[in-house]
């Protein structure tokens, strides 16, 4: 059978032994005046802000752009957002926990996604990610996931190195883009997506 | 066969630039003859042309834009980019390689409505695309052509959820991305629950097409029911996987064969899904079916976004149903519990068929599992779980079976005997 993850308490759900402070003050809107914002983070949330309606339709994209500077949401950058939006953070956290893109957890700033979808698991998505997440394993900076259908299954198997497309990785060419991620490199430029025709009838079969 | 519309010079450097796309007659003659029709008549021109949603439903889109309320209230016009359908990639062809079909599309469908902001909420994952799409709508404004049309590319950040049209509007609200009960359908009350329209990439990057050629040309593509060219993402065990532009109504065949190459030499079709991992599959006995919206439905599937995923006969069944389950248990959002529990479940249990540990009668609960899901929630997620799951345990059930006595022999832990089931399942099955 499989094994039941559990926490250090023996339950198998966060927070079992731990009350609620009564004496805790409830969660409140950071102050903007004395929130330390970096002024390029302040200047694109407040520019986003305008876009809309309702100031709190900015969450998503200002909790992307404080991701960039802080490298995952930390504390620090949900209060960050939060005083500029003028939010509370912890609604802001229900946000970000929400999404696969925002990170809660410092996993590392560099973000490797491999799709593990039908389509690039037919085509070796899977043994990709096993042979990736090996070979990062001790880059720290470095966090290696699998991702949700990234859209790009005709380039299966794929990755998305840091949003840039690349696909369809042989297995011969693995370590390469293993190096080239780890130096910050330009990951394969002859196969990422962007340069590709849209439909290719002399492809050739990579399965 | 393949008549390119959408896709005509789809790879010309630099269409992706406001002067290549005029050069080539966009925001032209088109959209100024546009911009001076009556609503009524534009929207009336969009139900003639009998152009269908091409993001997974197929409603009329010319149907839909006349739910919107008439009147001075604000109204939102809204563009699903968030192409998030295992399978499906072909918005992102159009997003990447010609913005400016979409945002002419837009700027005509928001004035059709009446909407004077209009947003474009492309997937957290896409950021080449998104880059792209801001240039252009940059480019836009400030050649003058979105007019009064304040119009803004709002990035996710990755949740296969927010494809879903009420999801979208939550987390475009800046909210966690729930679907939302229905009715109020987001005609009425949609964005800031103010009356929403909203569309697929491809569908408003074909309005600009169909009022060049006129709606009554348009209508002539295609067959009854299904008008006009449709992109197909071709996927999986196909020698030429990609994007493809085709009349709809020719047969699937053509499709997976004559455009993609079909299976690699010696392999063949064992199952595919003709409209990405949420439809029904179908089996190499169906490969003649037309490819249209109405053909497809009829033979229990349907043609979804249009994403056709090729699964050859190297691979287990039980493997590929349980990858789709998968994703289908991550990507939930957990407010239903028949989707929540459900597609927990369904993993589960395909689990304990691989790990040799269920007996056939695990597959008649799965089965009810998924007829339990379907209908039973806010949106369907979980139905997109269920539909194809419940079609594979139904159509492969020998291969099920087969691959569950072998790994139930296969396990040191399993021995003889068959494997103790808890007598309240096997009666919570029998219904």
């Amino acid at each position: 059978m499989t094994d039941v993850k559990r926490f250090s308490n023996g339950s198998r759900v966060p927070g079992w032994d731990e009350a609620v402070d009564l004496e805790k003050d409830p969660a409140t809107v950071p102050d903007a005046a004395t929130t330390e914002v970096p002024a390029q983070l302040r200047a694109h949330i407040e520019e986003l802000v305008v876009r809309y309606p309702d100031k709190r339709s900015a969450s998503i994209p200002a909790m992307a752009a404080a991701q960039e500077v802080h490298g995952w949401m930390s504390p620090t950058a949900f209060e960050q957002v939060a005083a500029v939006l003028q939010v509370t953070p912890a609604f802001l956290v229900s946000v970000a926990s929400f999404y696969d893109m925002l990170d809660t957890q410092p996993y590392g700033s560099r973000r490797v996604y491999v799709c593990t979808n039908i389509s690039c698991s037919l085509r070796g998505g899977r043994e990709l990610l096993g042979r990736l997440q090996e070979s990062l394993a001790d880059a720290e900076d470095v966090q290696v996931r699998p991702f949700e259908c990234l859209g790009a299954c005709d380039i299966a198997p794929m990755a998305s190195v840091d949003g840039v497309y690349v696909g369809p990785i042989e297995d011969a060419e693995v370590g390469t883009l293993a190096e080239q991620i780890r130096a910050g490199a330009d990951p394969l430029p002859d196969k990422q997506l962007v340069k590709r025709a849209c439909a290719d009838p002399n492809a050739a079969s990579t399965s | 066969m393949s008549r390119t519309l959408i896709f005509k010079d789809i790879d010309e450097p630099g269409l992706a630039t406001i002067d290549v796309y005029r050069r080539r007659g966009g925001y032209g003659d088109v959209l100024r003859k546009a911009l001076q029709t009556p609503h009524e008549a534009l929207v009336n021109d969009l139900k003639a042309s009998g152009l269908r949603g091409r993001g997974g439903a197929g409603f009329s889109m010319g149907t839909k834009a006349s739910f919107l309320p008439q009147g001075k209230m604000d109204k939102f016009l809204v563009c699903n980019a968030d192409e998030s359908e295992p399978g499906t990639f072909k918005d992102r062809e159009i997003l990447q390689k010609n913005p400016h079909l979409l945002i002419e599309g837009m700027i005509i469908a928001a004035y059709a409505i009446g909407a004077n902001k209009a947003f474009i909420y492309i997937r957290g994952e896409y950021t080449q695309q998104a880059d792209v799409l801001e240039a252009a709508v940059a480019e836009a404004r400030s050649a003058g052509v979105l007019g009064s049309l304040d119009l803004w590319v709002h990035r996710g950040a990755g949740a296969y959820i927010c494809g879903e049209e009420t999801a979208l509007l939550d987390s475009l609200e800046g909210k966690r991305g729930n679907p939302r009960l229905k009715p109020p359908f987001p005609a009425n009350q949609g964005l800031y629950q103010g009356p929403t329209l909203i569309n697929n990439v491809e569908t408003l990057a074909t309005i600009p097409i169909i009022l060049t050629l006129g709606a009554e040309e348009y209508a002539k593509i295609g067959v009854q029911g299904s008008t006009g060219t449709k992109l197909v993402s071709v996927s999986g065990n196909v020698q030429r996987p990609g994007n493809y532009e085709i009349e709809l109504g020719v047969s699937s065949r053509e499709i997976i064969y004559g455009l993609a190459g079909g299976p690699a030499d010696g392999r063949e079709v064992k199952l595919w899904f003709p409209g990405g991992s949420s439809s029904p599959v179908l089996t190499k006995d169906d490969l003649d079916l037309a490819y249209d919206f109405d053909t497809l439905a009829k033979a229990g599937s349907m043609l979804g976004s249009g994403a056709i995923i090729v699964v050859d006969d190297s691979n287990s069944v039980v493997d590929v149903c349980l990858w789709l389950a998968e994703f289908y248990r991550h990507e939930s959002c957990g407010k239903c519990t028949p989707c929540r529990e459900g597609t927990n479940w369904t993993v589960k249990m395909l689990e304990r068929i691989q790990q040799g540990v269920a007996t056939p009668m695990d597959l008649d609960i799965m089965a009810s599992v998924q007829e339990q899901i379907i209908g039973n929630c806010l949106c369907v997620l979980g139905d997109a779980m269920a539909m194809p799951v419940g079609s594979m345990v139904k159509k492969f059930r020998e291969e099920f079976e087969d691959h569950l006595e072998r790994a139930r022999l296969a396990n040191p832990l399993a021995g003889d005997q068959p494997p103790v089931v808890d007598p309240v399942l096997i009666q919570g099955a029998v219904a």
